[in-house]
């Protein structure tokens, strides 16, 4: 036990209080687990100069999306590229009520506690929220995380007539699995997008042999 | 929370009663409040006497069927849009109906608490759930419909009788879009309108009130028989005055009005007098649709669907009318004929209306291939949709072109598929897919590389492939492949072997002691896999027989035994017998498949009565015998027992 460990650091009560959430022991009843959802827009790919401009998240339990229990935030930073706005349509002038990258974080920690985070691609999303934490003196995020392009593949049948493919963009599996991509590139309609098929992905993987709760969340 | 999720929730629900009743406003928060429910194909929503939950339900997207005890009788489908769940809330009882997910479903749930509110403030919502709750939903599910499915057969006078206290209780669905003219268009222009939309009639109107109305027979009588020119106006030929109807009215109804003024077509006003604004026209076809399945109708009905949806509606009555012939034990040739046809239908609509979702006509000819089961006509319920193209030859420099124009059809038409209820084949064995899609050039490379390097792979694609079936398109195409493929297989006599080895290699259906083998693992532990152990090694059987025979343009399993026992008389009685294993084998997947509503492949063993064991097993005989006489006339030795 850690008990008479001293803390390296005096973190901020948001913190503490996060932290906290994660010394219960977890369920691996799969009904009993909340699982978060979540994608992040940002203004590039690069995790030390760019920045996280919106987080949309949902809750997944027991099969089912609470609406009420979701989360979207839009950021506001002074940082911006030109480029990835007209993808994303984010427009600094836009009407979104914006609030500070710290405001955000403390929000969205408070939002997902000691969930099972999942995302499309998530190491990328995990690495963008990680080190916007980081810049604001916080450690990274406790969570498990769940990646459902790694997911998908294992889905796929073992086949030599089917060539599995490295990547899968969540385009393609809106399109496999019947989703609408109508909100696509906004954070939570992305998400929206992978949490449907994050369910469906989810009921193909237990009705394989050898399927435990314990091992997915590995 | 109002956010992207919820608005587009509510998006949704405003375009479905009642919901269409409630201020945006409201219905943003209230869809703040929803819940979006995935269930998987079977699952259980809420079963009879259950205490109601919080929430009723609207379906998003799939489908959920309600069922009543004591016999889990079917009493409605509810589609996308519909509510249900909801009368027991406002009554304060337990559920009186189960609900199941029929297929894959996701449901907005709607937590009554904050829908309460609603229906006190907005008038119309309440009167709308009164009515729906009066009048009962239609539910042309019923048992009381079977008797109807099969044309000719006469039903029960218990049957007759359910039937006509509900066709006076159903709404009789009408055709909201009307085709109008004014008195002054000229026939040629109205019967050009009426080819295009394919309708039968054509409502002529005067400041928005029906004052007559022009049918086929308006035309037959009086233009065709040179009465009067083509040029002539609407108001020299219409019938007038039309005669109306209010638009609640009933099916029986509508059947009366028609007999009693002889007259195939009604027009539905708003107060059921010339007086006021059409709304509505109901034909003597919908009607018929309404009250039956049968093919010639429902072909009707898939030749004017022009979008995948109605299609999806026309797939669940021919499943009904499926269901119908088996219950009343019509041969299974005659039915795998009717139902296959009608499959072939809805693919070639569905290709006709992607090809005209494309921007530009195609290129060059192509054909568009069934493969696996449709290919052989067997194919009785949804499976995977297994499927190829072949386009003619085109210079190497246009060929990449070429492919990309009928990929992108490809994939419309297999999203069709999907929505009408196909799955996609897992193993991607589509047209969507560049492998799948090539020119006939590409496509003689490949099945001659097939059958010259039979090795595993190649014998398993030969045996997807060579059962294909032209669906749509240039049969000259399909004709020439065909050719090619004899031919080859002809001067490689030793891809047989491969072919029959390949046909022996399904495991065998029983043990040592004439037991069942069941599946060991899995999804379907302890289930008995009907299409890989009994019917696969007969339909690979009779694959590899005919090959080598030579007999073209035959696919069906069947039908191919019973070529092979005219063609080799000495074994007339077995192939005889394969060919009756075969249908036997098949009626019983698909009995099990509409029973359970899934593709029948896997059969609960404990499920089956005696004598559906003895009937299995006898056939397993067969597949047996059949097996050995691949061994000795292929040669094959590497064997598996």
């Amino acid at each position: 036990m850690d008990l008479f460990k001293k803390r390296k650091k005096n973190y901020p009560d948001f913190w503490t209080e996060y932290e906290q959430k994660f010394e219960k022991k977890i369920s691996y009843d799969l009904p009993d687990i909340r699982f978060v959802v979540f994608d992040t827009e940002t203004t590039g790919f690069d995790y030390d100069a760019d920045r996280v401009l919106s987080i949309g998240a949902l809750s997944v339990q027991n099969n089912s999306i609470n609406i009420s229990d979701s989360f979207e935030a839009f950021l506001y930073q002074h940082f911006y590229h030109a480029k990835n706005i007209e993808i994303h349509g984010i427009l600094q002038e836009e009407r979104q009520e914006r609030i500070t990258e710290l405001e955000a974080l403390i929000q969205f920690l408070e939002y997902i506690g000691d969930s099972v985070m999942v995302a499309h691609h998530a190491g990328f999303d995990r690495n963008m929220i990680n080190h916007a934490l980081n810049r604001h003196g916080m450690p990274n995020l406790l969570n498990k995380f769940l990646d459902t392009s790694v997911l998908y593949k294992r889905t796929l049948i073992k086949s030599p007539l089917l060539p599995v493919k490295a990547q899968y963009s969540l385009d393609e599996l809106a399109e496999k699995f019947d989703i609408s991509k109508k909100d696509r590139h906004t954070a939570l309609g992305d998400a929206y997008i992978t949490a449907i098929a994050f369910m469906k992905i989810l009921q193909k993987l237990k009705t394989k042999k050898k399927f435990s709760t314990k091992k997915l969340l590995k | 929370m109002k956010n992207t999720i919820s608005a587009r929730v509510a998006d949704f629900l405003k375009n479905y009663p009642p919901f269409n009743e409630v201020a945006d406003k409201e219905l943003e928060t209230l869809s703040g409040q929803i819940s979006i429910v995935y269930k998987v194909k079977g699952e259980v929503i809420f079963a009879n006497e259950e205490e109601a939950h919080p929430c009723f339900y609207v379906v998003h997207k799939g489908a959920v069927v309600l069922t009543k005890e004591p016999d889990d009788e079917v009493v409605d489908l509810c589609d996308e849009g519909d509510i249900f769940g909801l009368r027991p809330l406002i009554a304060n009882e337990n559920y009186k109906i189960g609900a199941k997910a029929y297929e894959e479903t996701i449901l907005y749930a709607i937590p009554i608490a904050e829908f309460k509110p609603i229906i006190q403030e907005h008038k119309a919502v309440g009167t709308f759930l009164i009515e729906s709750f009066a009048s009962n939903t239609r539910n042309p599910y019923s048992k009381s419909y079977r008797g109807k499915l099969y044309e000719g057969s006469v039903p029960t006078e218990e049957n007759h009788l359910t039937n006509n206290e509900l066709l006076d209780l159903q709404g009789v669905h009408y055709s909201k879009k009307l085709i109008t003219c004014s008195e002054n268009t000229t026939i040629k222009t109205i019967a050009t309108t009426m080819t295009d939309r394919k309708v039968g009639s054509v409502l002529v109107v005067k400041d928005m009130l029906p004052v007559g109305i022009i049918t086929d027979k308006d035309i037959r009588n009086k233009i065709a028989t040179g009465l009067f020119p083509i040029t002539t106006r609407a108001t020299n030929v219409m019938s007038s005055p039309v005669i109306t109807y209010p638009i609640k009215m009933t099916i029986t109804q509508a059947q009366m009005a028609m007999m009693k003024s002889s007259i195939s077509h009604l027009c539905l006003t708003i107060d059921g007098t010339p007086n006021t604004e059409a709304v509505g026209i109901i034909s003597k076809h919908d009607i018929m649709f309404e009250l039956g399945n049968n093919p010639a109708v429902l072909i009707k009905a898939i030749k004017r669907a022009n979008g995948f949806k109605k299609l999806k509606t026309v797939r669940r009555r021919i499943m009904n009318l499926l269901q119908g012939y088996l219950n009343q034990n019509i041969p299974l040739t005659l039915t795998s004929k009717i139902i296959s046809e009608l499959n072939d239908a809805c693919i070639k609509q569905i290709i006709k209306i992607a090809l005209k979702r494309m921007t530009t006509s195609p290129p060059v000819n192509f054909a568009w291939l069934a493969m696996g089961s449709q290919g052989r006509s067997e194919q009785l319920l949804h499976t995977d949709q297994d499927n190829a193209l072949v386009f003619e030859n085109v210079p190497r420099e246009q060929l990449e072109e070429t492919r990309t124009y009928f990929l992108e059809l490809a994939k419309i038409v297999t999203k069709g598929l999907f929505k009408i209820g196909y799955e996609y084949c897992p193993a991607e064995m589509m047209a969507s897919n560049p492998e799948w899609c090539l020119s006939i050039a590409e496509w003689k490379d490949r099945t001659f590389h097939w059958i010259t390097n039979p090795g595993p792979d190649e014998v398993l694609l030969s045996s997807i492939f060579f059962d294909y079936n032209l669906s749509y398109g240039d049969a000259n195409l399909v004709n020439e492949l065909s050719a090619h493929i004899f031919e080859t297989t002809e001067k490689y006599p030793v891809f047989f072997m491969h072919l029959a080895s390949g046909a022996l290699q399904s495991p065998s259906p029983s043990g040592f002691f004439r037991s069942f083998l069941v599946e060991e693992d899995g999804e379907y532990k302890d289930f008995f896999d009907l299409k890989r152990r009994a019917l696969m090694p007969l339909i690979d059987g009779a694959r590899v027989l005919t090959l080598s025979h030579q007999v073209k343009s035959i696919n069906n399993t069947a039908e191919r035994f019973e070529k092979l026992a005219e063609l080799e008389t000495n074994n007339e009685e077995l192939f005889l017998a394969c060919s009756y294993a075969t249908k036997a084998l098949l009626k019983f997947r698909t009995k099990h498949g509409l029973l359970h509503n899934d593709s029948g492949r896997f059969i609960a063993l404990n499920k089956l009565t005696k004598e559906e064991k003895i009937k299995l097993k006898r056939s397993f005989k067969t597949i047996k015998d059949l097996q050995e006489l691949l061994k000795i006339r292929f040669k094959v030795t590497n064997l598996l027992g």
